[in-house]
């Protein structure tokens, strides 16, 4: 099956053209590998054109070191990935590791954030540099604060770029170096061939490849069963507002409202279990808007232009998934949420796991077998 | 105002009895005028310029749907001069660029 | 008019019917729906009602009533009937002029801002009557101070009595074009020139749909008229033109002239007006907000939603009238907007299915009527390839100032459509929402990747369909 009729090759398939997908492409591209990406369609459910463009450090694993270990890891990788791209694709990416603030709007919330803060701080050993600031010293770095905020976490390792401008230098890039994007509509059909896969697509009839990735977001799920590989993952909404742009105002990102390259202010944040429904719904964005004049009063008069609701990819435990099949060895599984922070850890160390079968990253934690009873 | 390409009024219905002030400059216009129009009738030419480029942008459409209109009205930035009927005294700027926040307007 | 006042937001507020958009479709709903007594709330953006083409009908500026016309001032017998039900003793429709629809949800929850202040109401039904727009078409120099629509000139005409500064130029195609060039050569406004931009062979290629057009003879009869009428005056009238540009003068900041093409010959005139028409659109930001399904019109080139004869979209609850639905002008709208308020009513089971049989059938007659010439009016005006499918810098997204260029190099790359382009180059991210660039960033991707427009689709459109301050939003929240 599958050596008569037309159908296409590539040594490895990706399947999903989101930034996880791309970003692991563009790394296997690196490797020197012959790379398609099947990209599903202009209407897919697209976490990363949603996406609050975080590189995030802060917090992040406060359950599971390994977790706070990988985002660390790939947040040191991002200044060299960006420059790549910049100097690849002439898009500057308008990466910023300055540092992040996490508002917390009540002594309570701050006092939780202190303590879960010192305790990832225990855990590595000292090597986490955290600063707990009250109102007066959040204003040296942010003026604007309002006088509702209690105070704010800071960590100098967070940062901010535009996502919108990373997928598009990764495309440039990736098509630059050779790559192949198909507009294939959804996967239906991935079966083991004595070698390789063979993958049948709505649009783009079947592929042929020696290697698989699935980096299909919420498509997993379907996808991952196909290959002995489990991803039980669940659509979580995300909203994001968007202002007119405006002057410079803001100097840090924070973990609510960010102000962008062009001078939109981004405002986000909200967890919902809602369904495949990427809509927004204006009960939530209410209280995003009213979340976010708290801490900046300064942004009640800031018009916004647009709204959008994207589909964050959840597991069970909101950890990513780094998977080689069992049964096809050929076949790997990259999930996870923070397409972003993680960007650069998958287009590095990621692809090269995949590419070369080995890897220092501490990836048996983030095994698909853990959600089995 | 500088320019020859001011609107001409025709024989009308209404008087100009409001008085706007466009740029600093005091207008006379007529009660049931839009903020747009007011600009056009003062002969203003670009009303905005554009946040990336700075190009020199007019009123285009007049109902709403274009937003080359914005101005600052009454020191409130980026807003659509079609959709806003003049009021005595109203003061009518030049969107230059982005806006600046400020809180100064707020309520 | 009396005006209503904003009802109380905080206690549950039901109205049978929520009508968006005070243009002919909506007034006569109103009074429709109000006559059967059904509770309906008429919510406009404006500050009277009329919409677009009955604009300023209350307070039209002018003095001279021949400039616009008597189509304009038929008008004036809708509104009759609006504010007769809208002052009746028990009056049944509150009527929120100033009120910016930003969001209707499927539930429908209808969310807006009066005086920046937010508001939610809830219907039985809505009426979706938002009307048309003017196809925007990007050519050189159409960003430049001096350029604007010929419905923005009619606007201003009508609600200010304000004529557009001399030397003034019209381009473009379509009834539209002809009608504000008659009306601005009736106030005695000079017009350099008309310039005709329908492309040589679309009498022919229309004649095919004439039969339909003979259907109406007073309404051809009456474009006929106007192009007659500016032959008269003597006005410079070019036809096929192509290659329109307009040139600013040498500091960059203003219209200064026009340039353009007729049979192969580049000209130029002088001009610190000039007005532009290539036809108009539905407005669908709303519509696409709320994921109704739409179509393609090939034959008007734009997308409409679909609805079956009574204006029903493909959400059970929610009705569409008027040229939001599809472009056939003001009678037609008005016409929808009775038969959907009609069909709401016996929805509601306040008529039962025999009257509206009988109340409808008049209606419908006239409705046939109306649009038995488009067919006709809309292949002979279909935009020329050129306005459609834009060359080199010109811009194409005016807000974020991204050139076609842009657009062509990124569909080359191969772009999924228009929402990936979007978020690749910022088309359609600005302020106005991408209803200026939406249509032209499509067919933009359809050229460079040698697939029809219908195939490449829209952007997806999100609420809040227009800008609101961040108060207004976080209001809700308390």
């Amino acid at each position: 099956m599958g050596l008569s009729g037309n159908h296409n090759q590539a040594e490895i398939c990706v399947i999903g053209g989101g930034v996880v997908g791309l970003s692991v492409a563009l790394g296997l591209i690196r490797n020197g590998h012959q790379v398609c990406v099947l990209d599903e369609s202009d209407l897919a459910f697209r976490a990363s054109r949603g996406n609050f463009g975080l590189v995030w450090v802060q917090g992040k694993g406060d359950s599971l070191a390994q977790y706070a270990q990988i985002s660390r890891r790939s947040a040191r990788l991002w200044q060299p990935l960006a420059k790549r791209l910049q100097a690849d694709t002439g898009i500057d990416i308008q990466l910023q590791q300055k540092g992040g603030l996490f508002f917390c709007l009540t002594e309570a919330e701050l006092q939780a954030r202190k303590q879960m803060l010192s305790q990832m701080q225990v855990a590595v050993g000292g090597d986490y540099p955290f600063e707990v600031l009250d109102l007066q010293q959040l204003r040296e770095l942010e003026p604007e604060a309002g006088p509702e905020v209690a105070g704010a976490t800071w960590f100098p390792e967070d940062g901010h770029l535009n996502p919108l401008l990373f997928f598009r230098a990764l495309t440039d890039s990736f098509l630059k170096q050779g790559g192949q994007i198909i507009h294939s509509g959804t996967v239906s059909d991935i079966r083991a061939l004595t070698q390789g896969f063979q993958i049948q697509t709505s649009q783009n009839g079947l592929w042929q490849c020696q290697k698989v990735v699935l980096c299909a977001g919420l498509g997993n799920q379907i996808l991952a069963p196909m290959l002995g590989l489990n991803a039980p993952v669940v659509p979580n909404r995300g909203q994001v507002l968007i202002s007119e742009r405006v002057k410079p105002f803001l100097t840090y990102p924070t973990g609510h409202v960010r102000q962008t390259g062009e001078g939109t202010v981004q405002i986000g944040d909200s967890k919902e279990d809602v369904g495949f429904d990427s809509g927004t719904r204006i009960e939530v964005m209410a209280k995003i808007a009213n979340r976010a004049r708290k801490m900046y009063p300064i942004l009640n008069r800031v018009r916004l232009v647009r709204a959008w609701g994207a589909l964050r990819v959840m597991t069970p435990d909101g950890y990513p998934i780094y998977q080689q099949s069992e049964v096809h060895r050929n076949a790997y599984l990259v999930t996870c949420h923070s397409g972003i922070t993680l960007g650069a850890l998958h287009e590095g160390p990621i692809a090269d796991w995949i590419s070369q079968g080995s890897t220092d990253l501490p990836l048996e934690v983030f095994n698909d077998q853990r959600f089995k009873l | 105002m500088t320019n020859v390409s001011n609107f001409k009024r025709l024989p009308s219905r209404h008087d100009a009895s409001v008085t706007v002030f466009v740029e600093g400059q005091a207008v006379q216009v007529q009660a049931h005028d839009s903020a747009a129009a007011a600009i056009l009738a003062a002969g203003l030419g670009h009303s905005r310029t554009t946040p990336i480029t700075g190009s020199g942008r007019a009123p285009y459409c007049m109902m709403g749907v274009c937003f080359e209109c914005l101005v600052e009205i009454d020191g409130q930035a980026n807003t659509q001069g079609c959709m806003t009927l003049v009021r005595e005294g109203m003061q009518i700027k030049r969107q230059q660029q982005a806006r600046l926040l400020t809180d100064s307007q707020h309520d | 008019m009396t005006k209503s006042s904003v009802p109380d937001t905080q206690g549950d507020s039901q109205y049978d019917l929520i009508i968006i958009g005070a243009g002919p479709a909506g007034m006569a709903a109103a009074s429709t729906a109000a006559r059967e007594g059904l509770t309906v709330a008429l919510m406009d953006e404006q500050c009277s009602v009329g919409g677009q083409i009955y604009r300023a009908i209350q307070h039209t500026a002018l003095q001279y009533q021949q400039i616009l016309g008597a189509d304009y001032y038929a008008g004036q017998t809708l509104l009759a009937a609006f504010e007769q039900q809208l002052n009746a003793e028990q009056s049944q429709i509150t009527y929120l002029p100033n009120s910016m629809v930003w969001s209707v949800e499927d539930d429908l929850v209808v969310s807006f801002s009066s005086g920046e202040i937010s508001h939610r109401l809830r219907a039985k039904k809505v009426l979706l009557a938002t009307g048309a727009m003017e196809r925007p078409v990007a050519f050189p120099g159409w960003t430049l101070p001096g350029v604007m629509t010929c419905g923005a000139a009619q606007i201003l005409l009508k609600q200010s009595a304000l004529a557009p500064a001399a030397p003034l130029v019209l381009a473009g195609s379509g009834p539209l074009l002809l009608l504000i060039a008659a009306q601005l050569n009736r106030a005695g406004v000079a017009i350099t020139a008309v310039l005709d931009t329908t492309p040589k062979g679309r009498y022919l290629k229309a004649a095919k749909y004439l039969w339909g057009a003979l259907k109406n003879p007073i309404l051809l009869k009456k474009g006929l008229g106007l192009l007659q009428e500016l032959k008269k005056s003597g006005i410079r009238y070019e036809r096929q033109v192509s290659d329109l540009k307009a040139i600013a003068c040498e500091q960059g900041i203003q219209l200064e002239q026009v340039q353009f093409s007729v049979s192969g010959k580049v000209q130029q005139i002088d001009c610190n007006s000039l007005l532009v028409h290539q036809g108009v659109v539905p407005n669908v930001q709303l519509s696409r907000a709320l994921g109704l399904a739409h179509q393609w019109q090939a034959l008007q080139q734009c997308w409409s939603p679909v609805r079956d004869t009574w204006g029903q979209s493909s959400h059970a609850d929610i009705f569409i009238a008027g040229d939001g639905g599809g472009i056939a002008g003001a009678v037609a709208a008005e016409c929808q907007g009775q038969l959907a308020a009609l069909k709401i009513a016996e929805q509601l089971e306040r008529i039962n299915p025999q009257v509206l049989v009988q109340q409808t059938r008049p209606i419908q007659r006239i409705l046939a009527k109306q649009l038995s010439i488009r067919p006709f009016l809309d292949q002979l005006y279909q935009p020329a390839e050129a306005f459609l499918k834009p060359l080199g810098d010109t811009i194409v997204c005016r807000c974020e100032e991204i050139s076609a260029d842009q657009i062509r190099k990124i569909a080359a790359q191969g772009v999924a459509g228009p929402n990936q382009a979007k978020a690749f180059c910022r088309a359609g991210m600005g302020p106005c929402q991408g209803r200026m660039c939406g249509l032209t960033v499509a067919n933009l991707i359809a050229d460079e990747q040698n697939r029809t427009v219908e195939a490449v689709g829209y952007y997806q459109i999100r609420s809040p369909i227009k800008p609101l301050t961040l108060s207004e939003l976080a209001d809700l929240a308390d």
